[in-house]
């Protein structure tokens, strides 16, 4: 035997009673509405690891489609020792202590670059993290007073982001990605971070940080960015790891 | 009914009164600049259709040649009329394609010349206003025919595949589970193309090409749906971007019903230049008005970078504004879809309160208007069994306050683009709302002095402050100075700024002279 018992933790999901394993899920066949239709659903919940299934609720929709609502005890388990995340690696402080950091240790203003690039109108997410507004009470890096913060906004193209990351001096470019059509925002990080390899040598070269609500946080090699924030990132966060990355932690930085 | 808030008429007109104060400045230099795409829309009008090998509209090329040779001060109707009398060619297109292969020089006539090209200018001008005529009454025989909605507010449905043949039959079933009005979403980043694509698109991000063949297609598809189903249904596009006066134009030729068109959007969130925005939108308007569409405006968006609570006078004001501009350039009451959202944070003590005040506030300030009511976005978390429950909250606002156009929440807004049985789900929750309080607006009155005509007597109030400062010191230095929206749009930046130039003492403009001339 291999592992010592005491590090593998299973677990299964939770509806009443621990290890009952119960689900819900929820999707559309496009099939009208009948018996077979009703099999079809189970059939599929069934192949999704839900034995036994209960069908609560189906509803066709307009001609072809019907809704499903299916709990049951899904079989399969989980073992947490062998879940892979990034986790924070590095300690959350606040405004104050970013400020106080900045100042002491870097003496002169962090200068932050955002952008959405490529043809992503969404400046919710960048917004969120720069604007003094912030989000969910906690205010954006504008509201830094040792940090220099410019907004591109949308639509920004990469060398235009490029170009204002070197007037500006940039110690850091931040861009945010919202739009996945296509995986548009993959390939949009794609192209931005081997514009600045191009155009900076290694040295030279600000952090890059992408974020929004769909990238897998461990793409970082993949796209060639230093850093990528998922759902439900706060400015806060955003601010630690810059101090973190650029001046606490400076040297381990490839 | 004297209002259900209270407000003081007096303030009220103060209110509208400054808002001309802010709005006066800007009108004036909307009529005396031009921009490409005004100059393009009146060659549209004029009969110019179709595009160059690359996609690029013949519109385009001809106004690029004509600016090339006279520049854009003069408008480029006369040097055009002048230069088809010239060449001796009946086709306005094949000028375009000539010019574009470099075989025509334009000038800018003087005497007889000037004379009859501006006469054969208006002619062709005046065919395509006509044309925009005649689809509006086939629109009013239309609606009597099948009738409007029964219910109001009226139901606001997106679709958004990228793909105009996989949109109509979404559009469809969406107005056969009870749509009211189908609203086809860009592709983003059409707003900042300064040409209008052509053809049916198969392609888009997150939304689909706006093109004219996009436009006739749906718009044919809906008149099925509103054959079968016994009701007219509506369509809505974007008369935004940088080709705001085109799409107007298009809207208006292929029966569009409304078209979301702020004065200010343009500039606060796509960072498009304020002057290009202000003299494009007039102009748009005017098309709008003539056209019988209702417009959208965009005040929700504030609200999703502001705090919805503390700028909420922001709405107000941007309605007072958006209301002047509106009837400056024509437009009857009944075409103002002015905007407002449900937007405040849920977590917030008595939230709903406070939304129920604020759209109170539009409903009253805007007795004639078919306001429309924009759900929740900013809080919406991923979480769609709560999201479902706000977007339900949010319908019930609707009802209360007697809202024109009702956008359907989507429980999975923040997540995906809807799936068919987020649509479904969504308009469940509509149906429920209206069916079970649909008619609350008759037994809903605020308690006189109470919580909610408080908070509406206070945001009055401080956008009538707001107002008073902008009158001071003009709406361009407002914009500039970031009080919409939390952006800072100065008016010497931004994009399409090359595209604007101040009239020359022989500007002539066929299309405005119409539209302003003779105003049905």
């Amino acid at each position: 035997m291999t592992a010592p018992a005491a590090e593998k933790k299973i677990v299964r999901p939770y509806g009443d009673t621990t290890g009952d394993g119960m689900v819900q899920v929820s999707f559309t066949l496009p099939v009208p509405h009948d018996k077979r239709a009703e099999g079809a659903a189970i059939q599929l919940a069934n192949r999704m690891g839900i034995d036994p299934a209960m069908l609560v609720h189906a509803k066709q929709m307009g001609d072809g489609f019907t809704f499903f609502v299916v709990y049951g005890r899904v079989n399969h388990l989980v073992d947490l020792s062998a879940v892979q995340v990034v986790e924070r690696d590095f300690p959350l402080l606040s405004a104050k202590e970013v400020n106080a950091v900045v100042k002491q240790r870097l003496r002169r203003k962090l200068s932050v670059v955002g952008a959405c690039i490529g043809t992503d109108a969404h400046t919710v997410g960048i917004d969120a993290i720069l604007n003094v507004k912030g989000i969910a009470g906690e205010k954006g890096l504008e509201y830094y007073r040792e940090l220099k913060v410019t907004n591109l906004g949308a639509q920004v193209s990469v060398p235009e982001l490029v170009e204002a990351a070197r007037r500006e001096k940039a110690d850091a470019v931040l861009v945010s990605q919202v739009v996945t059509q296509r995986d548009a925002h993959l390939h949009n990080t794609r192209e931005m971070s081997a514009a600045f390899r191009e155009a900076m040598p290694a040295g030279k070269r600000p952090l890059l940080i992408v974020g929004g609500p769909r990238f897998d946080e461990t793409m970082t090699g993949e796209l060639g960015v230093d850093r990528i924030f998922g759902r439900g990132t706060t400015p806060g966060e955003v601010a630690s790891y810059l101090v973190h990355a650029l001046i606490t932690n400076k040297k381990a930085r490839a | 009914m004297t209002g259900k808030l209270g407000l003081d008429p007096a303030l009220v007109a103060r209110a509208r009164e400054l808002a001309r104060r802010a709005g006066q400045p800007v009108v004036d230099l909307a009529r005396s600049h031009t921009t490409v795409s005004v100059e393009r829309a009146v060659l549209r009008l004029a009969g110019v259709t179709g595009a160059d090998p690359d996609g690029i509209p013949w519109v385009n090329r001809l106004v690029d040649a004509v600016v090339a040779d006279v520049g854009l001060g003069h408008g480029v109707a006369v040097p055009v009329f002048d230069a088809l009398a010239r060449e001796q060619i009946a086709d306005v297109t094949l000028l375009a394609q000539k010019a574009a292969a470099g075989s025509v020089r334009f000038a800018q006539p003087t005497g007889k010349a000037a004379t009859a090209a501006r006469k054969a200018a208006r002619r062709a001008v005046g065919a395509g206003v006509r044309q925009i005529d005649r689809r509006r009454a086939e629109r009013d025989r239309l609606v009597k025919r099948y009738g409007d909605p029964r219910q109001r507010p009226w139901i606001y449905l997106i679709v958004a595949t990228g793909d105009i043949y996989e949109d109509i039959p979404q559009a469809q079933a969406a107005a056969r589970a009870g749509a009211d009005i189908i609203a086809v979403i860009r592709s983003t980043g059409q707003s900042l193309l300064d040409y209008v694509p052509e053809g049916a698109t198969r392609e888009g991000f997150a939304g689909t090409y706006a093109t004219q063949e996009n436009f006739r297609l749906m718009r044919a598809a809906l008149d099925e749906s509103s054959k079968e189903l016994g009701r007219y249904v509506r369509l809505t596009n974007y008369a935004s971007g940088l080709c705001m006066p085109e799409m107007a134009t298009l809207a208006g030729l292929e029966r569009l019903d409304m078209m979301l068109n702020d004065s200010m959007y343009g500039i606060l969130f796509r960072d498009i230049n304020p002057i290009r925005t202000f003299v494009d939108q007039r102009f748009s308007r005017q098309v709008h008005a003539r056209a019988g569409i209702i417009i959208n405006t965009g005040e929700d968006n504030y609200l999703t970078t502001a705090d919805a609570v503390e700028e909420a006078h922001t709405v107000t004001v941007s309605q007072l504004l958006n209301e002047y501009f509106a009837h400056e350039a024509g437009l009857a009451d009944w075409q103002l879809g002015l905007g407002h959202a449900f937007e405040i944070n849920p977590d917030l003590p008595e939230s709903f309160r406070l939304e129920l005040a604020h759209a109170l506030l539009a409903r009253e300030l805007f007795p004639d208007a078919p306001l429309k009511w924009m759900p929740p976005t900013k809080h919406m978390t991923g979480d769609v069994f709560r999201g479902n429950l706000l977007d339900g909250f949010f319908n019930l606002v609707g009802a209360m306050t007697g809202q024109g156009i009702l956008l359907v929440g989507m429980m999975t807004e923040a997540v995906v683009t809807p799936w068919l049985s987020d649509r479904d789900i969504a308009l469940q929750n509509v149906r429920y709302v209206l069916g079970a309080a649909g008619g609350l607006h008759e037994d809903f009155v605020p308690a006189p002095g109470g919580f909610i005509q408080q908070r509406a007597h206070r945001v009055l109030g401080e956008a009538i402050d707001l107002l008073e400062r902008i009158g001071d010191q003009s709406l361009l230095t407002a914009i500039a100075e970031g009080t919409f929206g939390i952006m800072k749009r100065p008016a010497d930046r931004g994009k399409g700024l090359d595209g604007v130039a101040e009239h020359e003492a022989d500007y002539y403009n066929p299309a405005t002279e119409i539209l302003e001339g003779d105003r049905p």
